[in-house]
């Protein structure tokens, strides 16, 4: 198959394993581009794509935006703060508008799940979800596979323990549904009041404690506490948060073998990993930053190829 | 389909020989001459022509790397297939290096037009050479030739010429399909 099942991007539940299959054998070769040293090819010098962020980024804009000029695409960015969203134009109008400056992709974060479904039901361009509230992260989620696959040689068979807040998650969601469409087995460990009700329904399997959690898996993907979307409180305190759940050198070293540490970012030293575990030779941190150039051009690639001249 | 040979594994094998000695002639030992494979179907040439020069003519360390011209080509998007990469493996500089590109077939030059862009990520060769195994004349969209040729081959547009190769397809011969 050279191509892919899907016209957007919009999680990693419309996805089926070829596609991922696909964009990690496309991301293969991007990688190889994106450390030569003229680091860009011209394949997309006929597309032009926005990139609309309701909110903020830093990581995931810069790395969007990097892909995207890597491949030569024209690229006009645009966040809400200093939009007209705020005088009071509605989603809609606001990508329609920008589409009729011949815009042929829409890269899009925003707030709330389902809005880049919403979206490409509603305007006719290609669309990447960014994010969309607590719902999915499908980029994300691919690259910490591909990141996986990198460093252990293939994602099946392998045991993820996701740790931390995966209530307010969109990074635990399509690690979830990318990881157990590639046959990995997927746990997720955290506090009860973060962990959501029906995680179960999805095959994964809750372990509240940490230590129980780390020896079972090969990979620890450790998530970010989202306090910007946290209406209550859900635990104590962040001392409290990070003596429980926080990855320390001591904790790492007594396990019985080594495993990866991974965190999509941005990290709060201290509280979800120390900076010994984050800097350490087991995190592959700065590597999935790497990796989610390579996937990002690859994404965009393959759903620029469907796009009808 | 009829099909006609143009050229038996024999004939391919004196002419794979003759175009190694033509390379010697220009570039004596190779100490500042690379060779690139174009992929897919350029490489299995390039390592063809590396085997010849290293083993029939004792030339040391010949550089040889194979270049991927799938993001560079001026097709995508206009045609039905959609085009797959492949590897591309260039383990050294090409900066003022004499670069000499090995492809099976040259027919539009398209391909060879994407991969002079392309090689441009890897330094600025000195030079650029061409070595093909059969030359499609009179279907040129570009003003390329060839420096090296193995065969020039007179087809119509709807014909094409088909290259296998004992590695891959179990014989060395040239086709007219």
């Amino acid at each position: 198959m050279s191509e892919l099942s899907v016209n957007h991007l919009l999680g990693i539940k419309y996805l089926q394993k070829q596609d991922i299959d696909l964009i990690f054998e496309t991301a293969d070769h991007f990688k190889e581009v994106i450390n030569r040293p003229i680091k860009k090819v011209p394949s997309l010098r006929d597309i032009t794509i926005a990139n609309i962020f309701f909110e903020n980024s830093t990581r995931t804009k810069l790395s969007f935006e990097l892909a995207q000029k890597r491949l030569s695409a024209d690229v006009i960015s645009f966040s809400a703060a200093q939009s007209s969203v705020k005088k009071g134009e509605t989603l809609i109008d606001t990508v329609n508008n920008i589409l009729s400056m011949k815009v042929d992709m829409v890269v899009m974060r925003h707030a709330n799940p389902g809005a880049a479904y919403f979206l490409s039901q509603n305007v006719k361009a290609s669309i990447i979800n960014a994010g969309d509230g607590a719902h999915e992260h499908p980029t994300q989620g691919l690259l910490d596979s591909y990141s996986i696959r990198e460093r252990l040689g293939e994602v099946g068979g392998k045991k993820v323990v996701i740790v931390g807040d995966i209530l307010h998650s969109r990074v635990a969601l399509s690690n979830i549904y990318a990881l157990q469409m590639q046959g990995a087995e997927v746990k997720v460990c955290g506090p009860k009041t973060l962990i959501p009700k029906y995680i179960e329904s999805l095959g994964v399997t809750v372990e509240p404690n940490l230590r129980k959690a780390l020896e079972w898996c090969d990979v620890a993907n450790m998530l970010r506490v989202q306090n910007e979307r946290m209406d209550v409180n859900y635990f104590p305190s962040t001392r409290e948060y990070a003596q429980q759940y926080g990855v320390d050198k001591a904790l790492l070293d007594s396990l019985h073998k080594e495993i990866i540490i991974m965190h999509p970012g941005p990290i709060n030293r201290g509280v979800e990993i120390t900076s010994d575990v984050a800097d350490s030779q087991q995190s592959v941190i700065l590597d999935q930053v790497e990796n989610g150039v390579a996937i990002r051009m690859a994404v965009i690639y393959l759903l620029a190829s469907k796009i009808q001249q | 389909m009829s099909q006609k040979v143009l050229l038996t594994s024999k004939e391919v094998n004196i002419i794979l020989h003759r175009l190694a000695c033509q390379l010697i002639e220009n570039h004596l030992d190779f100490s500042h001459t690379v060779l690139i494979g174009i992929q897919p179907r350029g490489t299995y040439l390039a390592n063809r022509v590396k085997a010849i020069l290293e083993n029939d003519y004792q030339i040391k360390d010949v550089q040889l790397g194979f270049l991927d011209i799938t993001f560079f080509r001026d097709d995508f998007r206009r045609g039905e297939k959609q085009l797959e990469a492949n590897k591309t493996q260039i383990d050294f500089l090409v900066e003022d290096k004499k670069v000499v590109f090995i492809d099976d077939v040259l027919f539009t030059g398209r391909s060879i037009n994407a991969a002079l862009t392309a090689v441009q990520s890897f330094g600025r060769p000195s030079e650029v050479e061409l070595l093909v195994l059969i030359d499609r004349r009179f279907s040129r969209h570009l003003p390329i030739q060839p420096d090296y040729r193995g065969r020039q081959v007179d087809a119509i547009n709807d014909e094409k010429v088909i290259v296998s190769w004992k590695e891959k397809d179990g014989e060395d011969a040239v086709y007219l399909v």
